[in-house]
């Protein structure tokens, strides 16, 4: 009988990535000089969990790789050698080159074994440099303090992974110890424990009465036979120094155990897929639930109350249950921030740049295959702001403003929609420069075009007004590719800027896409839905209001002339109201366009499920996707960007006009 | 419907069932494992610069199936729409497409044997999306190779660069 083990593969590289991301995250906010040992021990877990991981699927690059780095983390967090932020350093390349590997793995390409290499022989080469030199170790602490000093640093499973280190080398064994430790953690309430033999280990970071150091250390004693003769002696910091440390382990060893234990009972890994159908089936409940209330209308008498009655609830539940599936596919965005401190902390140091990240608003939830296709674009605004925007430190300085940039990344939700905002404290858009630049271009520029409509420009393929090409950013491929990306995912982005006090790029996505918060419109017998998020205003409007420019009408409306698109006209309705006097008209705003769509009627507002019309047809020019009202017939959901670029000749012409 | 006659007795390894329909006066097959359902016609909502023989789309439990009136397109017959005129749901290449047609006939079962090729006109369908033709009860019957015509550009029903093209 076989195991397939390949089933477990998926499992593995997920909970890997985690862990590479855990690790990360540690190592960015680690204090070189005051390491938390939690933190180092949480960091030596998910490389020993990945090593694990990797050894039984006989990922055996991960594993090399994993084993080297762990040697050192296990010296690091037994303070047998000092960190540095050269370390931390090297340890955040090896993340990088284990998340290539893993990469590799799954997608079966080749491995990055050059870079395995190079990392191992990095580790290596650190590693017996700071063996070479162990850091001094001062006798001349008394006892106590000497005690009270391996209490603090002992906390974890050192002895086990040290056991191995000396020589037995059986993963067995380690897997056990591992687990076996693992296991003992969540009885932290219960340091007497301690005599059981691996349970020990947690026993020295939890004891915080003073006559316990006795006990401690007879088992140091008892233990120290096999265990501890390969390891270097603790550090011995002042005794001024234990205390805090001793209480620094603790506490988050208290807390870090409880959230992981809820983290185990309170979560499942579920197939997306499952979701997604799920998600399907209920939209089609919703569908069901309102054709039901459309024929309770109907009904009279004292079972029809009853029957609307017991409608209403259904509609009720099916809300809530909607609601709720809905929120299975949402995630924080941290998920998708959690990545900028690295790069911002990498392109300042490449840049000479000293740049503060603040991260507002990460527990924003937003759905799951909005924040895959943010990362792009995200990283791509937050280079821009660290590489164009802030100032390197003199000129910063020169300027009157504190050394350091601030770039703040944020997420906020405002009714349906998120606004995820990068701002920076930088130098601003350079209007001159931009004009300058769409001139050499082409692009129709006027002089007194609005700054909104000046920094739109940026966007536009191929314009980038860096003054010099470096390797980050500034050869002008990128900002038209954001907002396609942005636009792709039925978002759009807006750019405040101050020459000289900084940028705000604020990218304003729906809440899920899914289901779009719609305005259902008539058009002779048809029904369209057009986007909430895109609608400005509508009104009827008086005959003074339109004019005639040719075969095309505009409107005159806050100050504006705007174009007019009549979406029988568009949409090939033939019963539709014809005068624009006796029809209503809807303003419509997307990126780029701005103009009035002449409609019959307002049936009002309503959220809609979004259907793909390409899973059985095919993309309609101005249509988003379709949408199966209560009476179970289709009606199409209006693509505004599509729209706007399939009548753009017309609107171009009148905006000239 | 569909699911019953398949169940009737095991078929005969070279035999094949076929499932003929009305268009106009001619009689036309075609291979029944592609038909999911057939159902009554109803109006559809239309789709903006579409062929005429489009008549738009459907909600078919949730997803949104196009429907083509083959009468219009192949000028066969007159495009009338009352309350027999039929849809047959076709699954082919994972996708959903609604034929109109005149009516459905029967369920025929053909030997590889007891097809001839096609003509090379005479027939209002491009040979090119025939399958061959029969005699089933002393009528003539045309087996359209209706996978090839779904996909084909003359129905215009795929967008080919669609896989590059994403949703929005």
């Amino acid at each position: 009988m076989s195991i397939d083990v390949e089933q477990f593969h998926s499992v593995f590289f997920d909970e890997s990535e985690e862990h590479l991301q855990a690790m990360e995250d540690l190592l960015m906010t680690i204090d070189v000089d005051a390491p938390d040992m939690e933190e180092l021990n949480s960091i030596f877990r998910a490389a020993h969990s990945i090593k694990g991981g990797s050894g039984i699927f006989g990922f055996d690059q991960l594993t090399g790789l994993t084993h080297i780095m762990e040697t050192l983390l296990d010296k690091a967090r037994n303070q047998a050698i000092q960190l540095n932020s050269a370390i931390v350093d090297l340890f955040l390349e090896t993340v990088d080159i284990l998340k290539a590997t893993l990469n590799a793995y799954r997608e079966q390409q080749p491995l990055p074994e050059a870079e395995i290499a190079a990392g191992i022989s990095q580790l290596e080469a650190t590693l017996s440099a700071l063996d070479a030199a162990p850091p001094a170790f001062d006798k001349l602490e008394d006892e106590d303090c000497e005690e009270d000093a391996g209490f603090g640093f002992f906390d974890d499973l050192p002895d086990a992974n040290a056991v191995i280190e000396a020589g037995i080398n059986n993963s067995d064994t380690d897997d056990l110890f591992g687990d076996l430790a693992f296991g003992s953690e969540s009885q932290d309430a219960a340091p007497e424990t301690a005599s059981d033999g691996a349970a020990e280990d947690d026993g020295f970071g939890f004891f915080d009465e003073i006559p316990a150091p006795v006990a401690v250390k007879e088992e140091k004693e008892e233990e120290a036979f096999g265990f501890f003769e390969d390891l270097p002696e603790p550090p011995v910091a002042p005794a001024v120094n234990v205390t805090p440390i001793k209480s620094a382990a603790k506490k988050p060893a208290a807390t870090k155990t409880n959230s992981s234990q809820s983290k185990e009972s309170g979560s499942i890994r579920v197939d997306t897929a499952k979701i997604d159908g799920m998600v399907n089936l209920v939209g089609e409940l919703v569908i069901t639930q309102s054709m039901l209330s459309m024929i309770g209308r109907d009904i009279e008498g004292q079972s029809g109350e009853m029957l609307q009655a017991a409608i209403d609830e259904l509609q009720r539940n099916t809300r809530e249950i909607q609601e709720s599936v809905m929120s299975m596919r949402m995630l924080p965005v941290n998920m998708t921030f959690n990545r900028f401190p690295r790069v911002v902390r990498d392109l300042s140091q490449k840049l000479g740049k000293q740049v503060r990240l603040v991260i507002e608003g990460g527990g924003t939830e937003i759905d799951k295959s909005l924040i895959e296709k943010l990362v792009d674009p995200l990283t791509h605004l937050v280079r821009n702001s660290i590489d164009h925007g802030i100032e390197s430190p003199h000129i910063r300085t020169e300027a009157g403003k504190p050394e350091s940039g601030t770039v703040v990344l944020s997420a906020q939700q405002k009714g349906s929609s998120i606004i995820i905002s990068i701002s920076d404290d930088g130098a601003g858009l350079d209007r001159e420069r931009i004009m300058d630049k769409a001139v050499q271009n082409g692009l129709p520029v006027s002089l007194d075009m609005p700054d909104s409509e000046v920094w739109q420009l940026i966007f536009q393929p191929g314009f980038s007004t860096a003054a010099e090409v470096t390797d980050v950013s500034g050869r002008g491929v990128g900002m038209d590719v954001v907002r396609r990306n942005i636009e792709s995912i039925g978002g759009r982005i807006e750019i405040e800027s101050t020459l000289g006090q900084g940028s705000s790029f604020s990218i304003h996505l729906p809440l899920t896409l899914a289901i779009v918060d719609g305005m259902c419109v008539t058009v002779g017998e048809q029904i369209f839905v057009m986007p909430l998020l895109n609608i400005i205003e509508s009104f009827q409007p008086k005959a003074e209001q339109i004019q005639t420019i040719g075969n095309d009408s505009v409107l005159w409306i806050r100050d504006e002339y705007w174009p007019l698109v009549p979406l029988h006209q568009m949409m090939q309705v033939d019963d539709a109201i014809l005068a624009p006097t006796e029809s209503i008209i809807v303003l419509l705003e997307s990126g780029k366009h701005r103009f009035g769509v002449q409609v019959d009627a307002l049936m009002g507002q309503q959220q809609v499920v979004i259907k793909s019309l390409e899973k059985h047809y095919k993309k309609v020019a101005g249509v988003a996707g379709a949408t199966i009202m209560g009476d179970g017939k289709v009606a199409l959901i209006i693509d505004v960007d599509s729209m706007a670029q399939s009548c753009q000749l017309n609107i171009k012409h009148e905006v000239c006009a | 419907m569909s699911d019953s006659t398949l169940q009737q007795s095991p078929v005969a390894s070279n035999e094949k069932e076929f499932l003929s329909f009305v268009l106009g006066k001619e009689h036309y097959a075609l291979d029944i494992t592609t038909v999911k359902e057939i159902r009554g016609y109803e109006a559809a909502t239309k789709i903006a610069n579409a062929p005429a023989f489009i008549k738009g789309v459907l909600n078919l439990r949730g997803d949104i199936v196009p429907i083509v009136d083959l009468r219009l397109k192949f000028n066969v017959g007159e495009a009338t729409y009352n309350q027999f005129t039929i849809v047959i749901m076709l699954h082919v290449h994972e996708r959903i497409v609604g034929v109109v047609v005149d009516g459905v006939s029967d369920v025929v079962r053909l030997t590889d044997e007891q097809i001839l090729p096609p003509p090379e006109f005479g027939v209002a369908f491009d040979s090119q999306y025939l399958h061959g033709l029969s005699e089933v009860d002393d009528t003539m019957v045309i087996l359209v190779n209706i996978e090839k015509l779904i996909t084909s550009d003359a129905l215009a029903l795929v967008d080919n660069s669609q896989s590059m093209s994403l949703a929005g």
